[in-house]
């Protein structure tokens, strides 16, 4: 179909992406600090650098859920408002029941909306895509009733969130000190653990997996359940960063959480990824999102420039690996 | 008078899928009046041949032409235009609408349609009726009709008549036989051999992608036929020493009792010992399929038994086969392989599969697992990255690697020598006579059949989804095998 | 069961249950009358419409998760071009609403058949991009309506010469809804255009070999769908008069009537008919709800939960479907 000319460069990128993944993904990185250096050079710091970390960490937690679920070829369009229903309820019931009771029960919640999830994915195998966005609906409709009920509690925000997702050591978020270890978890498990390998396995070749004994369904109902926990974890996280109990608080993460792990390398088919490359990708989208405010490009646009980097990246995917 | 030119001749096809060469030299002259059958053995290339011919499929080299001109087209569409229609052998009717809007589709002429519908025996099909709600042989009938009502110059049949009963049989071969009569040609596919010898003028057989021959339809060219299917006679390469009946006392491992899947599969009986290779030989399309899934926990049986060392069973997914000891290594090996993933995790795989082994990896068993089974099959890791980019070979000595790092009890191997180099092949032969020595039960469905004599103690044949034949492998001659597959012997019925 | 969805009874079930319903709103308010029925299908309108066009790229065999986004261009646009325009440029307004809607699903439909990208990740790219686009047009609920327009779906039927006691009963949005659809999936349902969309939706290699180029009458099935959701867009600027930017419930309520209607997900089986008559079910639950006084939010839930059940129950039919 293309010429020889291109099919050669193209060939050769697809290898270098495959192969060594992580690295188109910093040299992008810091080809986009390099613009943002040329567009206004005072606004790169230490405290900007920190800065950037702290927006970046709720995206990149969040992002964990798309990229986990995305190995298997599925997608989590609930997490934004999983990680919100675990932010309001914290912040409501805090006031009543004290800090711990209030997190207890915001990720109980969390996992509920995850759980709802692998059951409809897995026995009645819907679409992971619609039926993450139902059951978004229906937690969001919970939310609404519930925040009628606690209307004139107020709101408290836990001491350790708050230190979490405000407060600075040496320079550095103190995010970074639940970020690292969980990280580290979600890196050791996709390489490390048989789950992890099920999830590559699945998303691979889901007939394949069946056929040496594995019950996918098992697989399926764990990793929405994880990803619902996951969410909530997020939403905590970020409430101790806004300090503002709304009924849209994660949902300005919802689309650049899947951006962040399609840019990452992870393959919305499954198999392929991992995330390393979500991490980066959610600084990218960080990165960028500093650049679009300094262009004052309007939501709009941001959302357009998301959909497309989205659909274009996936395209040269199969390109690549038709190829391959 | 000379003789009339080819209302279809196709000259010189060849075809390339990736690194197999599927046509080298295909040729068929068609003459107007001429019913010629095109035949050939499991993986000659006559599927690809058809699809080249009807337009579905663009050929590498060589022409095709209908009524003299070049069939450029490469769309069903242009095929037809030109005046080539064909009854494919899976219904290429769309299952959601009516008879009446499948006419409408393809411009079919509703008169004439309904005209050959009579004719071929189905008077009474209603135009409003639902494709999918008819039964497969008035499908068959609709599509032959569909064909026959744009008056098309040449008819191409693949397999038209395996579904039908009888008696519809005769009225289609009939009007088939009418059809050249008026000046028209047909090409015609079948594997009964009796159907043959009543229509066709000629044959045209291909093997390993090339034309080898073309003979006229005479009383007893059966024989001729098979050879040409078979080419020279292979001299039977290095077979490894057989058990020699030592196991043959025992309890089987596997028993099959009157295996039905409500499909292709009707009634399979089957004994499969301890340290027995046991070759199953059927053409395509037999019910061979069902039987492996069905062991193999992918698919339910309807009816019948099945049981592992004395034990019924009754598989609802594959990790019950798995865990009574039978594995399946299926035909397709894109089925088996994550292919984007590595040798290591995909041999790994059924050593990952259950929810105790979700946690962290042993890396050390792991590595020494997969590593002896690497190391015992050979298998070229030098491309460390993902199994796709390894050889057809090497990608299959992963799908059977890994249940020998599993641990082999009873082996289903579904042609797994397919497409692969010799080399790759021996080694496959080598190392299940290794494995059945070492007492593991194996079942070896195989399209080639000279691998019955190089790998397999016994064969069963199956034919119309019923094992016809079992053959001992000293007895397993290739025209042998091949005549009872087409169900040539008189000796049907017989328990393995 | 898959015999029942099939035929012609499931149709034929929904509009009794529908009766029913109808009835039982009544017993509820005994009160209910033109107005209630107005009211009803000014609401119903919307979702009627996207569940239309949904339902066409459902039986052709795909899916178009930006039918609520491209929903929202059109309203948008709608409302920017008809604000202060005079009776006579209205009219264009609405023709080039209705080509945009044509557009924009052709460009969806062009994107997967190019791209080779699968229509669900497509879709759900576009799905931000319209999103993104109609908030560029619009960054708030804004704009105007001609008045005529409003005047086609708002009010009860009258008719010179007949009192209006015999018409008042039949809201002017069913008409609509009834002439818009006679207009526009009538000629294609008895065209060839029509039964080549079953086709492809049905068996696509099939299709192929009876001579149905694929490609195109993919990317047609898009342009309609896009077709039925400008209109959707209209009738949300028409029944509120601005326009909104912000993309409705539409997409899971449609896809949720699409399975309720009888429409198998996959492809190839269902009508129109029976999609309109379960968003009229849909809806007449929730308006019973409100009668009954349950809180809007809990409505919400409830309705919610009944599109996830009746997806996951369409979604178990389809796989048995496939199998069998």
């Amino acid at each position: 179909m293309t010429s020889a000319t291109t099919d050669a460069p193209l060939a050769r990128l697809g290898r270098l992406m495959v192969d060594n993944p992580l690295l188109p993904l910093v040299v992008l990185l810091f080809a986009l600090i390099g613009v943002l250096a040329l567009l206004n050079p005072a606004i790169l710091s230490m405290f900007w650098a920190s800065n950037t970390l702290k927006i970046a960490i709720p995206l990149a937690m969040l992002a964990a859920c798309q990229t986990l679920t995305m190995l298997t070829g599925g997608i989590d369009l609930s997490a934004g408002t999983a990680a919100t229903v675990a932010a309001y309820v914290t912040a409501t019931a805090t006031p009543l029941i004290g800090a711990p009771g209030a997190i207890g029960i915001a990720m109980t919640c969390a996992l509920a909306i995850g759980m709802v999830n692998g059951v409809g994915v897995a026995f009645a195998r819907v679409h992971p895509l619609i039926m993450t966005l139902g059951t978004g609906l229906i937690a969001t409709g919970c939310l609404l009733v519930y925040q009628r009920s606690v209307i004139s509690t107020g709101t408290e925000y836990p001491a350790l969130l708050v230190w979490l997702g405000t407060g600075r050591t040496l320079g550095l978020p103190n995010g970074l000190a639940l970020f690292i270890p969980f990280a580290i978890l979600i890196l050791w498990a996709q390489r490390r653990s048989g789950f992890g390998r099920l999830l590559y396995a699945i998303g691979s070749n889901e007939a394949a997996a069946r056929l040496s004994g594995v019950r996918v369904w098992q697989v399926h109902l764990a990793l929405y359940s994880l990803s619902g926990v996951i969410a909530g974890l997020t939403g905590l996280l970020y409430l101790g960063m806004v300090k503002t109990a709304s009924l849209s608080l994660a949902l300005p993460l919802d689309l650049p959480s899947v951006a962040a792990a399609v840019i990452g390398g992870t393959s919305i088919f499954g198999g392929r990824g991992g995330y390393g490359g979500t991490i980066l990708g959610a600084l990218i989208l960080t990165v960028l999102a500093t650049m679009l405010t300094l262009l004052q490009m309007p939501e709009g646009g941001r959302r357009i420039l998301y959909g497309a980097i989205i659909l274009a990246v996936t395209a040269l995917y199969i390109r690549l690996t038709d190829r391959g | 008078m000379s003789p009339p030119a080819a209302l279809l001749d196709a000259t010189g096809v060849a075809k390339r899928f990736g690194a197999v060469l599927a046509l080298r030299d295909a040729s068929l002259q068609v003459a107007p009046g001429q019913v010629v059958a095109l035949m050939g053995a499991n993986g000659a290339g006559k599927s690809t041949f058809v699809k080249i011919l009807t337009g579905a499929l663009k050929p590498d080299a060589g022409h095709v032409r209908i009524k003299g001109q070049d069939s450029t087209v490469a769309s069903p569409a242009g095929a037809r235009r030109s005046g080539l229609v064909p009854v494919y052998q899976e219904p290429s009717l769309i299952p959601d609408l009516s008879v009446a809007d499948n006419l409408r589709l393809g411009d079919t002429p509703v008169d004439r349609f309904r005209h050959w519908v009579g004719a071929l025996g189905l008077p009474g099909l209603r135009q409003d009726a639902l494709i999918r709600t008819l039964p497969l042989a008035s499908l068959r009938i609709v599509d032959l009709a569909r064909a026959l009502a744009v008056e098309p110059d040449v008819l191409l049949l693949d397999e038209l008549t395996a579904a039908l009963p009888t008696d519809l049989v005769e009225r289609v071969l009939s009007v088939v036989r009418a059809q050249a009569d008026a000046g028209r040609a047909v090409i015609y596919i079948s594997h009964r051999f009796t159907e043959i010898a009543a229509i066709c003028d000629r044959a045209t057989v291909l093997r390993d992608g090339q034309t080898v021959g073309d003979v006229a339809i005479a009383p007893g060219i059966e024989d001729t036929i098979v050879e040409m299917m078979l080419g020279a006679p292979v001299t039977v390469a290095a077979r490894s020493a057989r058990a020699t009946g030592a196991a043959a006392s025992d309890a089987p491992r596997l028993r099959v009792r009157g295996l039905a899947t409500g499909t292709r599969l009707t009634d399979v009986s089957l004994d499969l010992r301890q340290g027995e290779v046991l070759g199953v030989v059927a053409l395509e399309g037999q019910g061979q399929d069902e039987l492996f899934d069905v062991l193999a926990g992918n698919r339910r049986a309807t009816a019948g038994t099945v049981e592992v060392n004395g034990k019924p069973v009754a598989f609802r997914h594959p990790a019950d086969a798995i865990a009574a000891g039978l594995t399946l290594v299926p035909g397709d090996r894109a089925h088996a392989l994550l292919m984007q993933r590595s040798v290591r995790e995909n041999i790994a795989l059924p050593l990952l599969a259950r929810l105790g082994t979700w946690g962290a990896i042993p890396i050390g068993a792991e590595r020494s697992r997969v590593g002896a089974a690497i190391e015992r099959l050979q298998i070229d890791t030098r491309a460390q990255g993902e199994v796709r980019r390894l050889s057809g070979g090497n990608q299959q000595k992963v799908t059977i690697a890994r249940w020998i790092a599993k641990g082999v009890q009873t082996l289903l191997l579904f042609d797994p020598t397919r497409g692969i180099d010799i080399r790759t092949k021996q080694q496959i032969y080598v190392l299940v006579r290794e494995l059945a020595d070492q007492g593991a039960a194996v079942l070896f469905y195989t399209s080639e059949l000279a691998e019955v004599r190089m790998a397999c103690d016994r064969a069963v044949v199956i034919f119309g989804g019923r094992v016809v034949d079992v053959i001992d492998a000293a007895d397993a001659d290739e025209p042998t095998l091949l005549r009872a597959a087409y169900g040539l012997t008189a000796t049907a019925g017989v328990p393995a | 069961m898959m015999r029942l969805i099939g035929g012609n009874g499931w149709t034929i079930g929904l509009a009794v249950l529908l009766a029913l319903l109808l009835v039982a709103t009544k017993a509820i308010q005994p009160d209910f009358g033109p107005s209630g029925l107005d009211n009803l299908a000014r609401s119903a309108l919307p979702f009627a419409l996207a569940t239309v066009g949904m339902a066409i790229v459902v039986i052709a065999g795909g899916i178009d998760l930006s039918v609520a986004a491209m929903m929202a261009v059109a309203s948008v646009t709608a409302a920017v071009l008809m604000d202060g325009a005079s009776d006579g440029q209205a009219v264009f307004a609405v023709l080039a609403v209705l080509l945009l809607g044509l557009g924009m699903g052709a460009l969806n439909g062009a994107l997967i058949v190019v791209t080779r990208v699968p229509d669900i990740v497509v879709t759900l790219a576009m799905l931000f991009v319209w999103q993104g686009v109609a908030l560029l047009i619009l960054n708030a609920p804004g704009g105007g309506a001609a008045p005529w327009l409003r005047a086609l779906a708002v009010g009860g039927v009258t008719l010179p010469g007949v009192p209006p006691a015999f018409t008042e009963w039949l809201p002017r949005g069913v008409v609509f809804l009834a002439v818009v659809v006679a207009a526009v999936w009538l000629p294609i349902r008895r065209s060839k255009l029509g039964l080549r969309f079953y086709a492809i939706g049905s068996d696509p290699q099939a299709a192929f070999r009876s001579g149905v180029s694929v490609g195109p009458t993919r990317i047609a099935a898009y342009a309609v769908c896009g077709l039925f959701a400008a209109l959707g867009g209209l009738s949300v600027t028409m029944a509120t008069g601005i326009g909104e930017p912000i993309p409705g419930p539409y997409l899971l309520a449609s896809v949720a009537a699409v399975v309720l209607g009888g429409v198998v997900l996959g492809g190839g089986r269902g009508g129109i008919l029976g999609p309109i008559l379960a968003v009229f079910v849909l809806r007449t639950v929730r308006m019973d709800l409100t009668l009954l006084s349950v809180d809007p939010n809990v409505a919400a839930i409830v309705e919610g939960t009944i599109m996830v059940a009746v997806v996951m129950f369409g979604a178990v039919l389809a796989t048995r479907g496939r199998r069998g």
